[in-house]
């Protein structure tokens, strides 16, 4: 995977296959501890504790499709490449919580990439899912909350074309906001 | 700043708009999200297919589905017309998005050049 927002998307999937309704991101930037993470919490069926310590074995998948599950130990590898790791905490019945620290700075980071495109297609291919969305760049704060939305929306679908337009733009702002950028 | 006030007039636009449309026998499209297809671009893909639908100005209804075995021919794009086969298109590029989207979705004729599989109306369903 050739960026963090990638493998961020790929995480996700297990949150989906497991039959979460909500999704929890939290992205903190903190350059002062020179440390990124991203952490995915869900309210899914969670793993049992066999399950839980052979997770990240890439020759390990509960699916039948075929006999390897690549994508947590990609993103371990990855974490574990820059100088972080990857910390998975689960229960049965009540969820999983998956964490990925990296050194901020360290040469072998994979750059975050399109959030956006991420988050966009997350919520397009998933809309009876709730997701909520919170990054930390340096002490500023964005959140997306699909429930908000959703209320707001009172029936209206969340993929419907001009609603993602409206969220592209939303979330486009908000990130580059939060980098301090400048919007148009 | 987009604001929840301009989704809020957007609402109401929209709920004119839904009494008009009738979200039954939409054309269906999957796109493959397992860790192969995102790694192989299935995200560049999604985001085209989402382009072309507004641009257009088309329904349809857009799902995922995972790994189905077939990794090396990601990224994996499956159309189904209304009471037609699934088609599943491989290797699609975000520029053969539009062909899949104009040719088959809006046109109904199969993008031949690029088919790595057919499943018949209620095989597999």
């Amino acid at each position: 995977m050739r960026e963090l927002s990638l493998h961020l998307l790929d995480i996700v999937q297990n949150s989906i296959a497991a039959a979460a309704d909500l999704i929890e991101i939290e992205i903190m930037e903190d350059f002062k501890s020179d440390r990124l993470s991203i952490k995915v919490t869900d309210n899914g069926r969670g793993m049992s504790r066999s399950v839980l310590q052979s997770v990240i074995d890439p020759f390990f998948t509960t699916r039948k499709t075929r006999s390897v599950g690549l994508g947590l130990s990609l993103f371990a590898q990855s974490a574990q490449r820059s100088g972080g790791d990857l910390v998975i905490r689960s229960k049965e019945g009540v969820g999983t919580e998956v964490e990925a620290v990296f050194q901020y700075s360290h040469i072998d980071r994979p750059p975050m990439g399109d959030l956006q495109g991420t988050l966009l297609t997350l919520i397009v291919l998933n809309p009876t899912i709730d997701l909520v969305y919170r990054h930390n760049y340096d002490g500023r704060d964005f959140v997306i909350d699909t429930r908000e939305i959703k209320r707001e929306l009172d029936g209206i679908p969340i993929n419907q074309g001009q609603v993602v337009s409206w969220m592209q733009d939303f979330i486009q702002e908000g990130l580059a906001q939060l980098r301090g950028g400048r919007v148009e | 700043m987009k604001s929840l006030e301009e989704l809020r007039r957007l609402r109401e636009t929209l709920q004119q708009d839904m009494l008009a449309r009738n979200g039954d026998g939409n054309p269906r499209i999957i796109v493959g999200m397992g860790t192969c297809g995102i790694a192989a671009g299935a995200r560049e893909v999604m985001q085209a297919i989402m382009q072309q639908v507004r641009e257009r100005n088309i329904t349809v209804t857009i799902s995922q589905t995972g790994c189905i075995g077939m990794c090396e021919k990601e990224p994996l794009m499956d159309v189904q017309l209304p009471g037609k086969g699934r088609i599943t298109y491989g290797h699609v590029t975000p520029k053969d998005v539009e062909s899949i989207i104009v040719q088959h979705v809006i046109n109904g004729q199969i993008v031949e050049d690029l088919v790595v599989a057919r499943l018949e109306e209620g095989e597999g369903q």
